[in-house]
């Protein structure tokens, strides 16, 4: 019984399955209107909600992969002190960040900067130096970066009016989300396959016991297993493999539709594919009809084992 | 050919057939007779591994029964040609494709003059391209004949062969089995018709069975 093992699904043998000329294998089977149908759709079906969830995944990942490398980025420091401490703590901040591990270079915002910063709040005219304001330290994060809790530890020793401002408050949730979307979207896609699985060997059983009799005489006329799994699973693994195509599409017709929109929405529509992402969901198919070839024969090998 | 040993079964229940030791032998032709239900159609079965001894040992073509794989039984299948009792076709195809199945399923071409001619044989020249459920009873098992035979097998079986044919019918298959079995075949022939065996023994040393108690036993000259 030396291939008759389901598992080993070369896509060789898939090839060989489909386009061989075992036509008259298939005509021995009966057609079977019914199951035909039912594996169509559910192919199809299937694959029209992979293609979203592929498209969650991939636009997920996008972003999550941004806001964590916005994070990484880059970090405030907020130095408030009465005017006679400030410039003290600020060359002590300045000091310290030379000395930390993790952080790639500071530097101390000009009144330019600050300026140009509070400008849309306050208008051009603002008289930056008559005010009290916290001088801003901005730093670039190495990789790998700095323990944000240690150099607030530091921090606070050295230059009590210094705050450490680094996004993470806010973004990390947000990125952690994003991740977790990434997550759920590819948890999505591997149930999807097990329910296509299960539904086409649900289908390929139907098929198969529908076709006892016929099976049983084709035995009984010298039929070797290989010849009459290979009737059932050409079948499938075609039927499989048009519904997916369809069904992805359709989806992809869908995806291609949303309307285009800049930063405001960018979640939504960054739901699209971009560049070679378009070439991800072409792959359902194929592997759809792996998945149904191997769902197939193993249905088809687990039924002949009962008849002699 | 084939060849039981010390063979015993049962289909779960109580023995039906027990130790049988019988060997057909390559151009033998054997009838195996017995009461309805002794178990002939069984112990058919076991000779081409459709059931499996559940003692002592069937060997087709040399070869252990129990020992064979799935494919092993598919090919060893190809050299024996079996009538079933109720004849087994494919309802969806045509007289002439369940003829040719055997050839079908091994991949093999057959010539289509042979296969007219087999069907003119068997009378079925007109009804090629009829579907079994449109046959009679006699048809169906000139069918399940033709299909039998059309792979040249080695080891014929045939179950109640006649049993739905008038005498005629009947005559014309045994002269077709006659003809076989002087061409080398090795043949054994279920059957209660008792004309039948008569007939054939007129025509070649054929050697009766008789399935009695559980044993299959060499029937008397009594015939
Ligand atoms: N699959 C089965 N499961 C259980 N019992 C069976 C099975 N097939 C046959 N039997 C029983 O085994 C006995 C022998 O059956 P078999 O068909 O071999 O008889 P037979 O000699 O061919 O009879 P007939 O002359 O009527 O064809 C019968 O009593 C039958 O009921
Ligand atoms: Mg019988």
């Amino acid at each position: 019984m030396k291939p008759n093992h389901p598992a080993l699904l070369a896509p060789v043998q898939l090839a060989r399955s489909l386009f061989a000329r075992d036509r008259q294998a298939d005509r021995v089977v009966p057609p079977s209107g019914f199951t035909a149908q039912l594996t169509l759709f559910t192919a199809g079906a299937m694959a029209f909600l992979a293609v979203f969830a592929l498209a969650l995944s991939l636009a997920s990942g996008r972003l999550a992969d941004r806001w964590a490398s916005a994070l990484a980025g880059t970090a405030t420091i907020r130095i408030s002190a009465p005017p006679e401490q400030l410039d003290t703590q600020v060359a002590a901040v300045v000091a310290l960040l030379a000395t930390t591990p993790g952080v790639a270079s500071s530097r101390v915002l000009d009144t330019a900067e600050q300026r140009a910063l509070l400008e849309p709040w306050f208008g051009p005219d603002l008289p930056v130096d008559a005010l009290p304001l916290p001088r801003l330290i901005e730093l670039t994060e190495a990789s790998p970066g700095y323990d944000g809790q240690g150099l607030r530890l530091r921090l606070a020793a050295e230059a009590p009016g210094a705050v450490l401002d680094d996004h993470t408050r806010w973004r990390r949730p947000m990125a952690q989300a994003a991740e977790r979307l990434r997550l759920l979207g590819a948890l999505s896609l591997i149930l999807i396959a097990g329910s296509t699985a299960a539904m086409i060997t649900l289908a390929a059983n139907a098929a198969l016991s529908a076709n006892l009799p016929v099976i049983r005489v084709l035995r009984l006329v010298g039929a070797k297993d290989a010849y009459i799994v290979r009737a059932f699973v050409r079948r499938f693994t075609l039927r499989a493999l048009t519904g997916a195509a369809i069904g992805t599409l359709i989806a992809m017709i869908g995806v291609a539709l949303l309307p285009q929109a800049d930063d405001a929405g960018a979640f939504l529509t960054g739901l699209g594919f971009q560049g070679f992402g378009w070439l991800l969901p072409l792959l359902l198919p194929p592997l759809t009809a792996m998945v149904a070839f191997a769902a197939t024969r193993y249905a088809a090998f687990r039924t002949l084992k009962g008849l002699t | 050919m084939i060849a039981f040993e010390n063979l015993g079964f049962n289909y779960g229940g109580g023995e039906l057939l027990s130790d049988v030791t019988l060997r057909l032998a390559p151009g033998s032709f054997h009838f195996l007779t017995g009461p309805s239900g002794a178990g002939k159609s069984t112990f058919l079965k076991l000779a081409y591994a459709e059931l499996r001894p559940t003692a002592g040992r069937v060997s087709i073509f040399d070869r252990d029964a129990r020992m064979m794989t799935r494919d092993d039984v598919a090919l060893c299948r190809r050299r024996i040609g079996v009538v079933h009792q109720d004849c087994q076709f494919l309802d969806h195809l045509p007289v002439a494709t369940n003829v040719t199945l055997p050839l079908t399923v091994a991949n093999r071409k057959g010539n289509p003059q042979d296969l007219t001619a087999l069907l003119d044989w068997v009378g079925l020249g007109k009804l090629a391209d009829a579907l079994p459920p449109q046959l009679s009873g006699g048809e169906r098992q000139r069918a399940a004949l033709a299909r039998a035979i059309i792979m040249s097998p080695d080891v014929i079986l045939a179950d109640e062969p006649t049993g739905n044919l008038d005498w005629d019918m009947s005559l014309r298959l045994l002269t077709l089995l006659v003809e076989l079995s002087r061409m080398g075949k090795t043949i054994l022939v279920a059957t209660h018709d008792m004309n039948l065996i008569r007939q054939a023994k007129s025509q070649l040393a054929a050697r009766v069975l008789r399935i009695q108690n559980r044993r299959v036993q060499l029937a008397g000259a009594d015939l």
